[in-house]
């Protein structure tokens, strides 16, 4: 096996008293598309943010390629947000070229000339990968929700992130959008090799976009002290080698929500 | 149909802002009248002719005294300081109020500070002014950055922090570093929220600089009108008020269309409506 993108090794994530997650163990090698879902409040967000790097650990470590993850989000992961992730004052392709040009120009942070050209072209390029092409000239404000999605999507793979983070990214749209989003972003997981960790509440679309999918769910519960234990993953699925297991894990977890949902 | 919901025409709505306008001067010529009637030395209403006769005086003649043209003497002086102070104070509260709104470092050293001076009332610190700055044109342009410059620090600072946090983050992920993120991406987008806070500090920076000029000045529109005052020279003074009215109309126009044509992401079509 080869060396994995992602270690986490006893990761608890406490606020205070407030345990939130715990014993986490997991590896993640490169070309994993994780979803991960659970309830609201079960700590899918701190999660991500651990991984963006907003939120630190309190205990344990979580290493990026081997060496401990950077405490501040910098190129080395991409995200994409449910909402306000292109920037409203800059059209589509120059939303696109920002990132090279904070690259390339540490002072101005915009090129001219001869590079401008060629960051152009790259970034025509990506929007035509994620069908976005006709739209280059329009500001964010001009496109669709679904189209804002595409153009996140394209801003940050233009760096080559090491991973890829999607909060909810395709919570906001509509369901006939949202089937055309899969479809994007499954095939440029596939083609790009992207190493993708998607946060969903919507358990169908984790399971059948994700290779792999993760469930949080609090194992123990004190009823006097709800804080006591956090939550941990509490299904690691793997969706490729037992297709047909996670379907009956599927239905499990949809009894257990509703149970929850009951109560 | 319900009043709510009965709206004007085109034509009709031109005629209703014209509306009160058109009575007002009515009201005004009859009130004149009658008054003029009574006693023809009468100087509170003055009649249309000598309005006419005094916006040619100032305007188009030279003082007798000076040989200048005062009303555009006057003008020029009262453009200038307004324009230094508000000009000043736009890039100050540009530049502070971004990099405090951006920086939780500067802010928890600033914030308190700018708050603490924008209670003061600029009026009573105007003698202070005096003293420290001399009878000049520092002292009134001061007054006027004294008086708008907190305003706009804190509205560009609340601008800035009003920005969702997912776009700095964002640009974080992109590879900026501060410097980046506050040029590229902060400061572009609180531009035309700046313009739109200058329009609203226009009418505090009127009152400032007329304000100074009536106390010590030896030009400018409001130390026209403080001294003409005294010979109760009515058919100068309402000339005058309406032309600061114009000026300042004008200015605010100016200042919608730059918004409008430098920054069409923000009034354009699909965008929250921002007039």
């Amino acid at each position: 096996m080869s060396k994995a993108i992602i270690e986490i090794k006893q990761v608890w994530k406490e606020y205070g008293d407030h345990v939130v997650l715990e014993k986490l163990n997991l590896n993640v090698q490169a070309g994993e598309f994780i979803s991960i879902v659970g309830a609201s409040g079960c700590g899918k967000t701190s999660l991500l943010n651990m991984l963006l790097g907003t939120e630190k650990q309190s205990r344990g470590s979580i290493l990026l390629d081997g060496k401990p993850m950077p405490q501040e989000p910098n190129a080395t992961r991409g995200i994409v947000f449910q909402k306000y992730s292109a920037f409203p004052h800059l059209n589509a392709i120059e939303n696109v070229m920002l990132g090279g040009e904070f690259a390339s120009s540490p002072l101005l942070g915009k090129v001219f000339g001869n590079e401008r050209k060629k960051l152009h072209e790259q970034a025509l390029e990506m929007l035509t990968a994620v069908g976005l092409a006709d739209a280059a000239l329009r500001y964010p404000s001009e496109l669709s929700g679904g189209m804002q999605q595409r153009l996140a999507i394209a801003q940050a793979l233009i760096k080559e992130p090491r991973i890829l983070l999607l909060d909810e990214p395709f919570g906001a749209l509509d369901p006939g959008i949202r089937k055309d989003m899969h479809k994007l972003i499954r095939e440029l997981w596939k083609k790009r090799g992207l190493t993708v960790f998607m946060i969903t509440h919507d358990l169908s679309e984790g399971f059948s976009l994700g290779s792999r999918v993760w469930v949080l769910d609090k194992p123990r519960i004190d009823p006097h002290q709800p804080e006591r234990f956090g939550a941990q993953v509490v299904y690691d699925i793997d969706i490729n080698s037992e297709h047909k297991l996670s379907h009956s894990i599927q239905s499990l977890i949809e009894k257990q929500q509703a149970a929850k949902v009951a109560v | 149909m319900r009043l709510m919901n009965s709206k004007p025409s085109r034509g009709m709505r031109l005629a209703l802002n014209l509306l009160p306008f058109v009575i007002l001067l009515i009201i005004y010529t009859l009130a004149s009248d009658a008054r003029l009637l009574e006693n023809p030395s009468d100087k509170l209403l003055p009649s249309w002719s000598s309005f006419a006769d005094a916006v040619q005086r100032m305007a188009f003649e030279p003082s007798k005294r000076t040989g200048e043209y005062l009303l555009w003497v006057d003008s020029a002086a009262s453009l200038q300081r307004l324009l230094l102070g508000v000009g000043i104070s736009a890039i100050i509260g540009l530049i502070v109020g971004v990099v405090s709104g951006m920086l939780p470092l500067f802010r928890a050293t600033f914030s308190p500070l700018v708050t603490a001076i924008s209670l003061i009332p600029p009026m009573a610190i105007l003698p202070i002014l005096f003293i420290v700055f001399g009878l000049g044109e520092l002292s009134k342009v001061m007054l006027i950055i004294i008086g708008i410059c907190p305003i706009l620090i804190r509205d560009l600072q609340l601008r800035t922090q009003s920005l969702p946090k997912e776009q700095l983050l964002k640009a974080q992920t992109l590879g900026a570093n501060s410097w980046q993120i506050m040029i590229r991406v902060v400061l572009p987008q609180v531009l035309p929220p700046l313009v739109s806070a200058v329009r609203l500090t226009l009418g505090s920076a009127w009152l400032f600089l007329i304000a100074g000029e009536a106390i010590a000045a030896t030009e400018g529109l409001g130390y026209r009108i403080f001294l003409i005052r005294r010979y109760l020279a009515m058919d100068v003074i309402l000339p005058y008020v309406l032309w600061i009215a114009v000026l300042a109309f004008l200015m605010d126009t100016i200042l919608r269309l730059i918004s409008k044509r430098a920054f069409p992401w923000y009034h354009g079509r699909g965008a929250d409506a921002h007039e």
